[in-house]
């Protein structure tokens, strides 16, 4: 029922939503939690376990009950959503869970007849057996029964955001310690974030009557937003809940951009971002959270937080019940029914726990009393009142109830931290230190008048200032109550039937006693076994309680039970919104080579990811069917004309200094400070482990001048190899390193007529005779300065020609042209395989980092002469056995034709078994040369089983093949072609 | 959690590559014999305190850095170059 004359809603607008297909009218300011309220709707939801009707019990985001699944665009559903948190705008529409046929006729609700079967561990002990049934028929049927919203099943279309800020002092939460802390930071020009989960900015103060240096609170707050909006040094985060504490200073914090708003289907605006906040300082002012207690069927609607009440109130203009009672064991909760009567509602009766409690109105009070009991099923009816002189029923439709408040210590929690047990307010304050750099203020810290948080911002402000080297403003606090606080602690009314502990989990009084009987003494093993505090809610108003109530169960003190470990997210972060930018492709980079453009554009090359490049498969030409028709063409290109392949993708390391040719020694196996300048020389590197990092061919520049190439994949890890030997082992080398993969385009022109091509192209032809095999040196093409290199990954006659990057599309679209002319062309990725293979190269499908140079036969390129990187480990028995699996070639020999890569081998006539493997197939490819499959691989012996007839399994594709083992080098065993 | 390069300045994590403890920065002799080079690669002290890590900023100026950590609560005590560390001890 909407009151006339309070609230910081604007009457002047209507707004109009949908709650389970009824239309109804709310404010601007309103969340949906009120606009239900000022329909007079009580019943919201079901529980998760017994169905039961639910109301809305807080103004918060700690609300259990009050879970509804808000309708977006597109027709998309949020599951779960928080009425209290949730922005009433115009067309909004949500609908209750957890309920069928309806919500007020729910079919479940048998469940709660059948209670006295379901309590806690009630899964463990009932569905035991037969075990087959459980995957089939009990977990599916449990969870029919139990649960909270589902997700649509579709493709979340929206937008999300991931964002980073950076300050000197956060400032988490904005009641009136957090507006203090923050003012007087911003006040001395320290770069400020403000940030609170809630729309309106003020915390509690939006929420009570009482003044603030002579204004109405809500005013004080709403003046001090507006000054500190206005300066440049602060960043207000409204509707942003700061979710998690992290190492040094960093924080997680959700912002929900456009919850309430109904936004367009066209509109691009993120829905969520998900910020990291760097904050050199911090202060926690996340306040408290007011606790229920514990009474048969304390979970009815109409049953409510005191504090709620007087938020509805003071904030909405609601007032939730015609005849409103209050139980409370505090004084705070006494204001409500003061703000109540004040505002002409009926207060029927407050009964007090605490013998000595005094009225703070004209209203009833029932000292020295409990409420033990309460009726009605989807409505609240009537309560009982037990007094030292009897039971009494006490006719009501609202019950405010307040079992004193715990302080928001979560954040303190989240590095490890515990709080500590403060019996004044008997509850945990955060410890302190908790969290380098954070200081807590306020209702957080167990300091709630008014006058005292702002005090304590204040001063935790002024302390963060002196270590950020700036000077605190003289303030005058602003006058504000000053109350004292008292509470006498009561968790749980003792009596008879079910009283309500964790309101989302169903879990009781009952449960928790249960837990301790059988021995779940421990609080985590309590919160396990009876799911305690593991709702979406994380327990936050019911977890203390629960451990009173296993602390009186076990004989135990409160802090020696403890708490439960606190986790992020304070609450709940959509997965969308963490891992936003990274649906799809996301952020990763795109790599193009030069001739990227003539290839897909021009000849419609399939591209291939290498890594971040993006790599020509083959080149189509019309009247091809097949992939491999197009990769046989590009082979004959090769070895019967020349072809052209873009190889700028290998990492290629420019090496300068006096000492170049040590660095070079030491990570490679073999020598290179005998290399001659204008020589190239393959060079093998191991990892300190003694197996294969990488391999590729360096060139000599210049005395003191190398350029290495390294395989695509490993060009990062290798420059990173190179750094660490340059930096960390031998600093005193003068030598530098420099990656200049993107600074030269490169490319292989294979074939017997690539020399006749270059010679086309070169200004200066090539003599007869000149630049033999690993020759290397500048050249001019066009007059542009080049680097020409005498090598070869196809066993053919071949260079690669490195122009800087920015003529790399044209020399590509000539060099294409030149092959064409003589009767070849560009070829891709499948072709380079094969060719490669034909010949017995390796790459990192063979050394995949397991692999030694013993067991690809290349033992003796590790020098004898000198140390390198894993010299010394290589040597270990181990990996020198002859009987490791080792490098060799394998061709069919039986009726199935075909290798496929990664299958086993095993001895013709044995059992393909993992135990009976004795090799693998690392490479495979059809050799159009050879009329038939090759492959690459290792098996146990490896040469000393050349001319074996083995047994190829490939138990994924189901391929079986007979095999020969044979010499990997498969075409030209002598090299003529490549020095020819 | 973030690091103070010492080139670049504080920075977020994910900008460094992980390699481990920093004795990888007192590599034995050839001939330190099988314990020396085993104690080198593989044997790690797993101490809850304190420890002396190798870090490589890889998203930033690509130093090496030797990061003293306290493992059990991530505080960073020191971030020197490993040069800096290299050169001081020899």
């Amino acid at each position: 029922m909407r009151l006339s004359g309070k609230g910081l809603i604007d009457r002047s607008q209507n707004l109009s939503f949908q709650f389970d297909g009824h239309t109804y009218r709310a404010h601007p300011g309103d969340t949906l939690a009120s606009a239900l309220l000022a329909n007079d709707i009580h019943l919201v939801g079901r529980s998760f376990k017994y169905h039961r009707p639910r109301g809305i019990l807080t103004a918060g985001s700690e609300e259990p009950n009050a879970l509804v699944s808000v309708v977006r665009r597109r027709g998309a559903i949020d599951p779960n959503v928080r009425a209290t948190v949730q922005e009433v705008y115009d067309g909004l529409t949500a609908r209750s869970q957890n309920a069928w046929p309806s919500l007020s006729f729910d079919a479940m609700a048998i469940n709660d007849l059948a209670a006295p079967f379901l309590g806690a561990g009630f899964y463990y002990k009932t569905f035991m057996w037969p075990r087959a049934f459980w995957e089939k028929l009990y977990e599916p049927v449990i969870r029919r029964a139990a649960g909270l919203g589902a997700l649509s099943g579709e493709r979340d279309e929206d937008p999300y955001e991931k964002a980073y800020a950076f300050c000197d002092l956060l400032v988490i939460g904005s009641g009136p310690a957090g507006l203090m802390a923050a003012l007087t930071a911003a006040e001395a020009g320290a770069d400020v974030i403000l940030a609170d989960e809630d729309h309106v900015m003020g915390g509690r103060l939006n929420a009570e009557t009482h003044e603030v240096a002579g204004q109405a609170s809500a005013d004080w707050a709403a003046d001090t937003i507006a000054r500190l909006s206005k300066m440049d040094n602060v960043r207000l985060m409204p509707r942003t809940t700061v979710t998690g504490a992290y190492d040094q200073g960093t924080f997680g914090a959700l912002e929900r951009v456009t919850h309430h708003q109904n936004v367009p289907v066209d509109h691009a605006c993120a829905r969520e971002t998900f910020w990291r906040i760097v904050a050199k300082r911090s202060v926690l002012a996340a306040g408290s959270i007011e606790r229920p207690i514990a009474f048969q069927n304390n979970d009815r609607p109409g049953i409510m937080m005191a504090s709620a009440v007087r938020t509805y109130l003071n904030r909405y203009g609601v007032a939730p019940g015609g005849a409103i009672t209050l139980f409370a064991n505090n004084d705070d909760a006494h204001r409500t029914a003061v703000d109540l009567q004040d505002a002409g509602a009926d207060v029927v009766a407050v009964i007090d726990s605490r013998t000595d409690a005094k009225a703070q109105g004209d209203y009833r009070l029932i000292h020295g009393a409990q409420v033990c009991g309460a009726s009605g099923r989807k409505a609240l009816e009537a309560i009982t009142v037990r007094t030292p002189k009897g039971e009494m029923a006490i006719k009501t439709d609202c019950l405010a109830v307040s079992g004193g408040w715990n302080p928001s210590v979560h954040l303190t929690c989240h590095m490890n931290g515990r709080p500590t047990w403060n019996s004044a307010i008997a509850s945990f304050v955060p410890t302190p230190g908790a969290i380098p750099g954070m200081a807590t203020v306020g209702a957080c810290n167990g300091t709630f008048s008014t006058a005292a948080c702002f005090a304590e911002g204040y001063a935790a402000a002024k302390d963060a200032l002196k270590e950020l080297g700036l000077t605190a403003p003289d303030m005058v606090l602003p006058d504000a109550e000053d109350s004292a606080t008292r509470v006498s602690a009561l968790w749980a009314v003792e009596g008879k039937g079910r009283a309500w502990l964790d309101f989302q989990n169903d879990v009781t009084v009952k449960d928790v006693k249960q837990a301790a009987r059988e021995n779940f003494r421990s609080v985590e093993h309590m919160k396990r076994y009876t799911t305690q505090g593991m709702a979406t809610d994380q327990g936050k108003s019911s977890n203390v309680a629960a451990l009173a109530v296993l602390a009186d169960a076990t004989g135990r003190g409160i802090p020696e039970t403890g708490t439960t470990t606190f986790r992020p997210p304070y609450s709940p972060v959509a997965l969308a919104a963490l891992g936003a930018g990274a649906k799809g492709k996301g952020f990763a980079p795109e790599r193009k080579t030069t001739s990227h453009a003539a290839s897909t554009q021009d000849m419609d090359a399939p591209m291939i990811e290498a890594g971040l490049w993006y790599r020509p498969s083959y080149f189509p030409k019309s009247g091809e069917r097949t992939w491999r028709q197009s990769c046989d063409r590009e082979v004959g290109y090769v070895r019967e004309a020349v072809g052209v392949c873009d190889v700028s993708t290998l990492g290629k390391i420019d090496i300068q200094g006096p000492d170049a040719s040590k660095l070079l020694d030491f990570v490679y196996t073999n020598m290179f400070s005998t290399l001659k300048v204008g020589r190239v020389r393959y060079g093998l590197m191991l990892r300190e482990d003694g197996n294969i990092m990488d391999d590729g061919t360096t060139a000599r520049l210049g005395e003191t001048h190398y350029v290495m190439t390294t395989t695509t994949a490993a060009a990062g890890p290798v420059m990173r190899h190179l750094e660490f030997v340059t930096q960390a082992l031998h600093p005193e080398w003068d030598v530098r390193i420099m990656s200049v993969t993107e600074q030269w385009a490169q490319f292989a022109v294979a074939g017997p007529q690539s020399r006749a091509l270059l010679n086309d192209l070169l200004d200066a032809p090539l003599a007869e005779g000149a630049f033999p095999f690993i020759a290397c040196g500048p050249v001019q093409v066009h007059g542009i300065p080049a680097r020409l290199f005498r090598i070869s990954f196809s066993g053919e006659h071949a260079y690669e020609l490195a122009v800087p990057s920015r003529y790399g599309d044209s020399l590509f679209r000539l060099l294409v042209a030149r092959a064409e002319a003589l009767g070849g062309g560009a070829y891709g990725m499948e072709a380079l395989n094969v060719l490669r293979i034909e010949k017995g190269f390796i790459t990192h499908s063979e050394i995949d980092g397991r692999v030694t140079a013993f067991d690809l036969g290349m033992e003796r390129m590790i020098s004898a002469k000198k140390d390198c990187i894993g010299k010394t480990m290589a040597a270990r028995p181990g990996l020198v056995e002859r009987d490791r699996q080792r490098f060799v070639g394998i061709k069919p020999v039986g009726e199935v034709k075909q290798l496929t890569a990664g299958a086993h081998i095993f001895l013709d006539g044995a059992f393909a078994t993992a135990e009976n493997s004795k090799g693998y197939i690392t490479s495979v490819g059809y050799s159009p040369t050879l009329g038939h499959y090759v492959g690459l691989g290792f098996v146990e012996g490896g040469a000393s089983r050349e001319g074996e007839v083995m047994k190829m399994v490939d138990h994924l594709r189901g391929v079986e093949a007979q095999v020969e083992i044979c010499d990997p080098v498969f075409f030209d065993p002598d090299g003529e072609k490549v020095r020819g | 959690m973030r690091l103070r390069c010492p080139i670049c300045g504080s920075r977020d994590r994910r900008e460094f590559y992980y390699q481990g403890a920093a004795v990888m920065l007192d590599r034995p002799a050839p001939d330190a014999g099988e314990a020396a080079w085993d104690d080198y690669l593989h044997l790690r002290e797993n101490s809850a305190g304190d420890v002396d890590e190798l870090w490589s900023h890889d998203g930033g100026c690509g130093a090496w850095l030797v990061v003293t950590r306290n493992v059990s609560t991530h505080e960073i005590k020191a971030v020197r170059l490993a040069s800096d560390v290299k050169e001081a001890s020899a």
